[in-house]
């Protein structure tokens, strides 16, 4: 087996004008090295002007997301060998805009996660003198919606966010029903209004492929099949009992 | 030059930024608060945290086991009236982080799960599995949307504290996407910028870990305290330095070393017994586990590895339930880094540098001596931590003082004037030219920054580890400045404003280089061996001369100024540090 291996990856300056392209960088094929330590080795040793995020190289931060050969991928935990002998093609994430090279603009997937009102909301706004009581049950029935670590793969993933980017998406469907799920909380009618609205889970159209690539083994595609049932129970009940009395 | 103006102003948008931030809303929300973070807050190195937070939570505890433990753990460096503050403010913060939906891991009956940790003699370790710091920040980052009078400033990179009439004004900042230098002016500045872990080549921290707030505070005419107090975690990855949590030992892992024996029972640490004992052991405290296990290297009895030595950390006998139920990340990172299964293999482990005990000195208030400058978590040193910071005592420590931190920023915010705006301009105007001078438009360097940082990272471990003397310390002395000149010529390939992280990330070397200095030269001056600080030429603890912080001030030219203030002693004098015995 060869002792290097070719990255192609995207670059892209906005104040350089032109189309996207990529550029090819031969880095080593070290048995423990991942795909962004080949990615530091190009920005240390070979160009320092290429430009992408990563911070916690251990796959909690959410920050190195990237498509490698197409997939939408955190680049600190995948080995760089797994795909020898290459070329390995690197590039932004799909469904965002590009900023510079392989990091894309964030603020509208932000934006998405404050619309769901990601906090605990108390209509009663009772607060406990010690903690909330809460079982095993019930912390298991939210905890995997919990483990998200907004690395937006899931995003670069959907179809349906690659066609309109208005799409709240999964990854904020998830969050929301992370919430209406613990026994804390009492919002979940606010953010089933939010999430019936349009552009919300009805969009959805069900690929599922979000859960597939989460790196963090989140079923967002559930989350939203759920909403969807418990939508439709909220909106039969809407016709059958009158207004604010459910 | 693009400017803004806040009532408040802080720093870094990981656990402490966060909690001041909300506290700032909740207390007063007429207060114009902003924040101004590097990454997206969710990114912070509070994400990496994993064994717990330390509240008293049970019957069998009490504040003043909690206070016991952190002043002994500190080998009486801390300051007792600070971590008597802590302790009892703390199950407040634990139980506040459970009313805005912290998923801690429950009891059967519905209770909030205690575990045990190192150097503690109760249980009292609230976790959430093992990812605290994941939830924990989450947790703070999704509560504070709640809040739209928080202003943030993402993605936007601190350069320098503006100061006028000698109090801090607000600060200089690019921001990364448009390359904009902007000048955001504040009553009240806070620092919660995290550690420096990356001026050391192993290292459990983010890249993002560069010291940032603290060279800031420091070039702005702030000491730093006690900076010659670095911990080193005893279980780190061998080659990417990834931290397996110290709940691994708690829960009843094992360290051997090469002949399968667990060696802990060699240096004064207590005998091994199947399962955990408080404060003996796998449980004892960190500086003394670290350098237990530098001595088995030592003693030629670890294993040799591609990576330098290393001893295993053994959580077979724990079975794969108890694995998965409360080590699921120790086994996926296993699983991804290392190729192995704990469930089946012993874990290859060594020690690695995790914390910073010293930071930005500030009073119980979190107040610098800087009027308008305050600080909290990592960046900072109250000091609770003293020479040795207990496991799960920080995620507490950024909660309790970023929530000081913030109240005394209201004080301060209500009762500061606002800066000559001609002055503080022309501060930011004076910036503006020296990055593009020094950065963005300099051509002709020859130095990487790459190449730079490494043999920083690479003194720093060879004269400042776990173990120094005066020799070594001179040396990496030595080296930085020399360092320090060459970073006068780094290369520099991007010219163009657009997200420039190679601006950054020589900005962030320069911060480096100064941080170090002042680890190395506090280092120096501190003639004994205390806690995580270990000197072969002085191996003894000298309470006559050395029951002191040190405080480090930057010279114009040459090593910073060295002096020491009293440790704050109130009801526990200082005795033998005594663990499995």
């Amino acid at each position: 087996m060869s002792d290097t291996i070719i990255l192609e990856v995207a670059r892209f300056n906005p104040e350089r004008g032109g189309e996207p392209s990529y550029e090819s960088f031969e880095v080593p094929l070290r048995p423990d090295w991942m795909v962004l330590d080949g990615l530091n080795h190009i920005k240390d040793q070979l160009d320092g002007s290429l430009t992408f995020r990563w911070s916690c190289r251990m796959g909690i931060c959410g920050s190195c997301g990237m498509m490698i050969n197409g997939v939408p991928t955190l680049t600190c935990e995948s080995l760089l060998i797994n795909y020898a002998p290459g070329p390995v093609r690197v590039g932004p994430l799909d469904h965002f805009p590009v900023v510079k090279d392989l990091v894309v603009d964030l603020d509208d997937f932000l934006a998405k996660l404050q619309k769901v009102r990601p906090w605990v909301v108390r209509k009663d706004d009772f607060k406990p003198p010690r903690e909330f009581m809460q079982s095993p049950a019930q912390l298991e029935a939210f905890h995997q919606f919990s483990l998200c670590i907004n690395c937006t793969l899931c995003y670069a993933a959907c179809p349906v966010s690659g066609l309109d980017p208005n799409f709240l998406g999964p990854a904020a469907i998830a969050l929301a029903h992370r919430y209406n799920l613990d026994s804390r909380d009492q919002g979940v009618e606010d953010r089933l209004d939010i999430v019936s609205q349009h552009e919300g889970i009805w969009d959805c159209t069900v690929v599922g492929e979000c859960s597939v690539v989460c790196p963090k083994n989140v079923d967002p595609s559930l989350a939203i099949q759920q909403l969807k049932l418990t939508a439709t129970k909220e909106w039969f009940k809407s016709f059958l009992l009158p207004r604010g009395k459910h | 030059m693009e400017t803004s103006s806040h009532d408040i102003l802080i720093i870094g948008g990981g656990g402490a930024g966060l909690r001041a931030a909300i506290e700032i809303a909740e207390q007063d929300p007429t207060i114009d608060v902003a924040m101004v973070s590097k990454v997206y807050p969710m990114r912070s190195h509070t994400v990496s945290a994993e064994g717990g937070a330390a509240g008293v939570a049970g019957k069998d505890d009490s504040l003043d086991e909690h206070c016991y433990d952190t002043v002994s753990g500190s080998d009486w460096l801390g300051d007792q009236d600070a971590i008597e503050y802590f302790v009892n403010e703390v199950p407040k913060e634990l139980l506040r982080l459970e009313h805005w939906g912290c998923p801690w891991s429950r009891e059967p009956d519905g209770r909030i799960a205690v575990r045990p940790f190192g150097g503690m003699k109760r249980m009292r370790t609230w976790f959430a599995a093992d990812k605290t710091g994941f939830h924990l920040l989450h947790t703070l980052f999704q509560t504070s949307l709640k809040y739209r009078a928080i202003a943030r400033y993402d993605e936007t990179f601190v350069t320098r504290l503006l100061v006028e009439d000698g109090a801090v004004r607000g600060v200089v900042a690019i921001e990364l996407r448009t390359g904009k230098i902007r000048v955001i002016q504040a009553k009240a500045v806070i620092i919660a910028t995290g550690g420096c872990g990356r001026v050391f080549p192993f290292s459990t921290n983010a890249n993002i870990c560069t010291g940032d707030g603290m060279a800031l505070a420091y070039r702005a005419g702030a000491p730093l305290k006690d900076m010659e107090m670095v911990q080193y975690h005893p279980t780190g990855l061998p080659f990417t330095g990834i931290l397996i949590t110290e709940a691994a030992r708690a829960e009843g892992g094992w360290l051997l070393n090469k002949d399968g024996y667990r060696f802990l029972q060699d240096y004064d640490l207590g005998k091994p017994t199947p399962a955990p004992v408080f404060r003996s052991m796998e449980l004892g405290p960190r500086d003394r586990v670290s350098q237990a296990i530098i001595g088995e290297f030592e003693k030629g009895r670890g294993f040799h590895g591609p990576y330098g030595d290393y001893v295993h950390l053994d959580l077979r006998h724990l079975g794969e339930h108890k694995i998965e139920t409360r080590l699921p990340m120790v086994r996926e990172l296993c699983l991804k880094y290392e190729n192995l299964d704990p469930v089946k293999e012993p874990i290859r482990i060594r020690p690695v540098q995790h914390y910073m005990m010293g930071g930005v000195h500030t009073d119980i208030n979190a107040a610098t001596p800087l009027p308008g400058l305050f600080a909290a978590g990592e960046a900072a040193c109250v000091s609770i931590n003293g020479a040795n910071r207990l496991g799960s005592n920080s995620l507490g420590e950024i909660l309790v003082f970023g929530a000081r931190a913030g109240r005394a920023a209201i004080e301060a915010a209500r009762n500061g004037s606002p800066a000559s705006e001609t002055a503080v301009l022309a501060q930011g105007r004076d910036e503006e030219r020296r990055l593009e001078e020094n950065y963005l438009r300099k051509t002709g360097g020859t130095e990487r920054i790459a190449k730079l940082r490494e043999e920083m990272q690479q003194t720093m471990e060879r004269g400042c580890g776990i173990y120094r003397e005066h020799n070594s310390l001179v040396e990496s002395a030595h080296k930085l400045d020399e360092l320090r000149g060459r970073a006068a010529h780094l290369a520099i390939d991007d010219h163009t404003r657009t997200f420039n992280t190679q601006l950054t990330a020589a900005l962030e070397l320069g911060f480096m280089l100064d941080v170090a200095d002042s680890i190395v030269h506090s280092a120096l001056n501190r003639e004994e061996s205390r806690g995580a600080h270990q000197r072969r030429d002085f191996t003894k603890r000298d309470d006559q001369k050395y029951l002191a912080h040190s405080v480090a001030y930057k010279t114009a030219e040459g090593p910073p100024r060295i002096e020491y203030l009293p440790v704050v002693i109130t009801r526990w004098p200082p005795g033998e540090r005594v663990y499995g015995r």
